[in-house]
């Protein structure tokens, strides 16, 4: 028999491949991670994480609105965006030396460097050695999608890369993509003070997501001074000394945006190529890796998980799937796979929009007979109380079984809130149970006590 | 003073029965010993005769009702006196069932068969604890869905957080025939690829595919939980010996031809020469004859052979106690009562319980060989196929027309290794096919 190095190889020390070896290392397995970048891939270094720490410092200047309704004098004249910046890249390096320790605290070596898949066994480290091991798990993730016509500069066309790193702001710009990378900038920059026009292909802002919800956010959008162009496709752009024209298509066609900047949001394409997937005769189905319920490719002892797979592109996806794939390995396929209608998605603006399942369309489309339930915030008095009384939220019930198939709420503190409904459908609760549960008052979760009396037929509130 | 007649368990695993006829009314004298009312309990339909005496005042629990053992069926007493203080049992009324009616006010009311109380009470209450002793840990959901479907959750082996029940093991048991096709899609494992994002094929869990919704009659669910359990909980395995059964047949003519006439009916059968065979060479291989019973394997040290039988709604297998001690034509006398028992419903749980070693024969179907599922408590299955005639190459490349007969063994490897299962079958068929064999 073959003796290698390690049980696990894993390549790419993101939030997918960092939990994976970690649990593999909990369950005996001897780990390394190769990893060319800085431990904790696009969430930690470019993404989830110091987008929110911009988020923060854009609600502390939103609230800033507040103090001056009390009479306070408010002097936002001075306000530096570089501090936020560096305020975003300390929480992203403490973030990543925490990965380095944890890491190491459970004895997974962590190789810098770029690796190359060799075959079903190997990883060869460039201009280093060439690792051995039993087990291969390619956790790759995935980089921003191009566009024709606009190219990434990160000067004029900026990707979330580039968007994240800048340590000042356009007075104008015009974002490409209303997903939920989009309507995050979105609300960051005009936070901050940056005229935004936000273009989407599609007929709403969130493509994915309940359209009752994505109405709410949508409103207060507007409100705030966000120009929203739906069903609306930016043909090209031109340059005109320090402005960039942007010429529309589709519904809002004809109108020319002058701004300083782009920022193409698009979407995120895998990181499949040039890994050395052919060594193992691996093939993708339009950039991605297909697998198994739990993670394993076609190639015996090969994994895949992550932004690499087909599956929604979100860093606790990975997280899960590394989990899934490294307790396979080592013997240990307890759980079940990923239940697709029990995966959360956050957007982090104000107002905050979270859901999970399905959306009223979806169900539609699926042919299920469902019933839904809305309950507005207004009906938990504190978001009254604290002035933050826009938002919903709407839970999806299986007519026949009363399972919870979805679930979409949005505004203050929404992707906290998901998390109850979330347990209750993966507790497998009935919408009887949380409407019957005590909640303390006055909290935002009263809202979503108050919907699940909607859907059993005895609201209260509302 | 009035006292209530409750409902026996009339079968070792009955927890619930039906009453398919009462042999009294209300009004009637009732002595110890008369015959009260037919149950049909889990495998069979039984008389449930009186152990009370009295008048029978009323009968709670009418034709085509339902009640848990223990829980009262009648009322019997002096005659005038008071019977409101008794009232059927509502079953359902788990404590997980919260919104149920409360129990039903009278006597009277509870006369309307179960199925018209409407919808939640009526079909068994099987998310109910059924014994009322034993707390079955399941998901809200998984006792909704079992509520719904009439399934009996005991049966289901839980697979969630602390051996909870949970929709997905229901789904893996598939021990409800109910819209199998508008639920296929959600069986896990069904699509080996990734789970499909949200709104995609296989999220669906419960499709509006056209169809009725079935009762499950206590004897399907019985079969269901018992073929489910062994196929589960015993590593079957399976192996297949064709042999020639020409000496076999003869045998049986010669023996027919000696036995007074008495028509048809009164041959020797193939099957009860089955059984003899398969008791001698059970013998020689105790091994077979055995029982896998978690910390200790148990060896019968006699021959308890049941026969599968089907019946209208399902199957039954009538054992021939002590095959190895008994003649042929005992065991044939035997089975002809058994069988004949056995289609009318009147088998006691005796009868029906306990084989050490079951054959079951589906060749008078056609069938050519098939796989059993072992029958508990014994470790192996003899499958018969059908009787063939078919050319054989013979010593001297002689060609001749021989009648053959495939027999498939489906053993219990915990208890019954393939080496053990291989030499048992080799012997039968050296005994079938040459009967005197069985003199050795």
């Amino acid at each position: 028999m073959a003796s290698y190095e390690y049980d696990l190889l894993v390549l790419g020390a993101g939030p997918g491949g960092y939990v994976a070896a970690i649990r593999a290392a909990q369950l005996g397995l001897k780990a390394a991670v190769i990893e060319k970048d800085k431990p904790g891939g696009v969430c930690l270094n470019i993404g989830c994480i110091p987008s929110k720490a911009l988020l923060h410092e854009a609600e502390v200047v939103r609230t800033a609105e507040e103090l001056k309704a009390l009479g306070a004098a408010v002097d936002l004249s001075r306000l530096d965006y570089s501090q936020a910046f560096s305020k975003s890249r300390k929480a992203a390096d403490t973030l990543s030396r925490g990965v380095v320790y944890l890491l190491k605290k459970n004895k997974v070596e962590l190789v810098a460097g770029e690796g190359l898949i060799k075959g079903p066994h190997e990883i060869a480290v460039k201009g280093g050695k060439t690792l051995t091991g039993k087990f291969l798990l390619v956790a790759t993730g995935s980089r921003p999608r191009p566009l024709p016509g606009f190219d990434f500069d990160e000067q004029a066309v900026l990707s979330s890369n580039g968007a994240l790193m800048l340590e000042k702001l356009p007075r104008r710009v015009c974002i490409l993509g209303g997903g939920a990378i989009g309507v995050e900038f979105a609300h960051i920059m005009s936070a901050f003070g940056v005229e935004v026009h936000l273009v989407e292909m599609l007929e709403q802002l969130l493509p994915l997501e309940d359209s009752e919800a994505v109405e709410v956010l949508a409103r207060s959008f507007k409100k705030r001074g966000i120009n929203i162009y739906t069903g609306t496709k930016a043909s090209g752009y031109s340059r005109d000394g320090s402005v960039l024209k942007v010429s529309l298509e589709g519904k809002s066609g004809g109108k020319t945006l002058e701004v300083e900047q782009i920022l193409l949001v698009v979407g995120r394409m895998p990181n499949t190529e040039g890994i050395g997937l052919e060594s193992l005769g691996l093939k993708t189905e339009r950039g991605f890796i297909p697998v198994g319920d739990y993670c394993q490719t076609s190639v015996p002892g090969v994994y895949a998980i992550g932004d690499v797979v087909p599956t929604p592109m979100l860093a606790h996806v990975a997280s899960k799937e590394g989990e899934i794939a490294a307790e396979h390995m080592a013997g240990r396929p307890g759980r079940p796979r990923l239940d697709p209608l029990g995966i959360p998605g956050a957007v982090y603006c104000e107002p905050q929009l979270a859901s999970f399942g399905y959306t009223e369309k979806k169900a539609r489309e699926a042919g299920i007979a469902f019933e839904k339930a809305v309950c507005p915030y207004r009906a938990a008095g504190k978001s009254v109380a604290v002035g933050r009384p826009e938002g919903l939220v709407k839970i999806l019930v299986d007519k026949e079984s009363r399972e919870i198939i979805g679930a979409h709420v949005v505004g203050a503190e929404a992707t906290e809130l998901i998390h109850e409904l979330l347990l209750a459908r993966s507790a497998e609760l009935l919408p009887e149970d949380v409407a019957t549960m005590i909640h303390a008052h006055p909290t935002l979760s009263e809202a979503v006590m108050e919907a699940a009396r909607v859907a059993e037929g005895w609201a209260i509130q509302i | 003073m009035a006292e209530p007649i409750l409902m026996l368990a009339l079968s070792p695993t009955m927890e619930e029965g039906t009453i398919t006829r009462w042999h009294k009314k209300e009004g009637d004298t009732v002595a110890n010993g008369d015959l009260l009312c037919e149950v049909e309990t889990d495998k069979a339909v039984m008389e449930y005769e009186s152990v009370n005496q009295g008048t029978l005042l009323a009968i709670l629990v009418p034709d085509g009702g339902r009640a848990r053992v223990g829980a009262p069926i009648a009322v019997v007493g002096k005659p005038g006196e008071d019977v409101s203080a008794f009232q059927p049992e509502v079953r359902a009324m788990a404590p997980e069932a919260p919104r149920q009616e409360p129990a039903v006010a009278s006597a009277a009311q509870a006369r309307e068969p179960a199925a018209a109380r409407g919808g939640e009470a009526a079909p068994m209450g099987a998310a109910a604890p059924s014994s009322g002793l034993r707390r079955i840990k399941a998901s809200p959901l998984a006792r909704r869905l079992a509520r719904e479907r009439s399934l009996d959750l005991g049966g289901v082996r839980g697979s969630g957080p602390g051996g909870r029940v949970v929709k997905r093991d229901l789904e893996l048991a598939g021990a409800a025939g109910l819209a199998a096709e508008g639920r296929a899609a959600a069986v896990p494992g069904a699509g080996a690829g990734k789970p499909a994002p949200a709104g995609g094929a296989g999220a669906r869990a419960f499709g509006p595919a056209g169809g009725r919704r079935l009762p499950i009659s206590g004897k399907r669910r019985v079969i269901a939980q018992r073929v489910w359990e062994s196929k589960q909980n015993a590593p079957h395995y399976y192996i297949k010996i064709d042999l020639i059964a020409d000496r076999l047949l003869e045998a049986r003519q010669r023996l027919n031809a000696r036995l007074p006439a008495q028509g048809g009916e009164g041959k020797v059968s193939l099957n009860s020469f089955l059984i003899k065979l398969s008791a001698e060479t059970l013998k020689r291989h105790p091994v077979v004859n055995s029982s896998w019973q978690g910390d200790h394997i148990f060896s019968y040290d006699r021959a308890d052979i049941g026969l599968a039988v089907a019946q209208e709604d399902g199957l039954i297998t009538p054992v021939v106690r002590d095959c190895g001690a008994k003649g042929i034509l005992a065991i044939e006398r035997e089975l002809v009562d058994l069988i004949a028992r056995a289609r009318a419903n009147r088998l006691r749980p005796e009868e029906y319980t306990g084989a050490t070693f079951t054959i079951t024969n589906l060749g008078s179907y056609g069938i050519l060989e098939f796989s059993a599922i072992i029958n508990p408590p014994g470790s192996a299955i003899l499958a018969v196929g059908r009787v063939r005639r078919e050319p054989v190459v013979e010593e001297g490349d002689q060609l001749r027309i021989r009648s053959k007969l495939i027999l498939t063994l489906s053993c219990d490897h915990r208890v019954v290794d393939g080496a053990v299962g291989a030499a048992f079958l080799s012997d039968l068929k050296a005994m079938i096919e040459d009967p005197i064999e069985a003199l050795l």
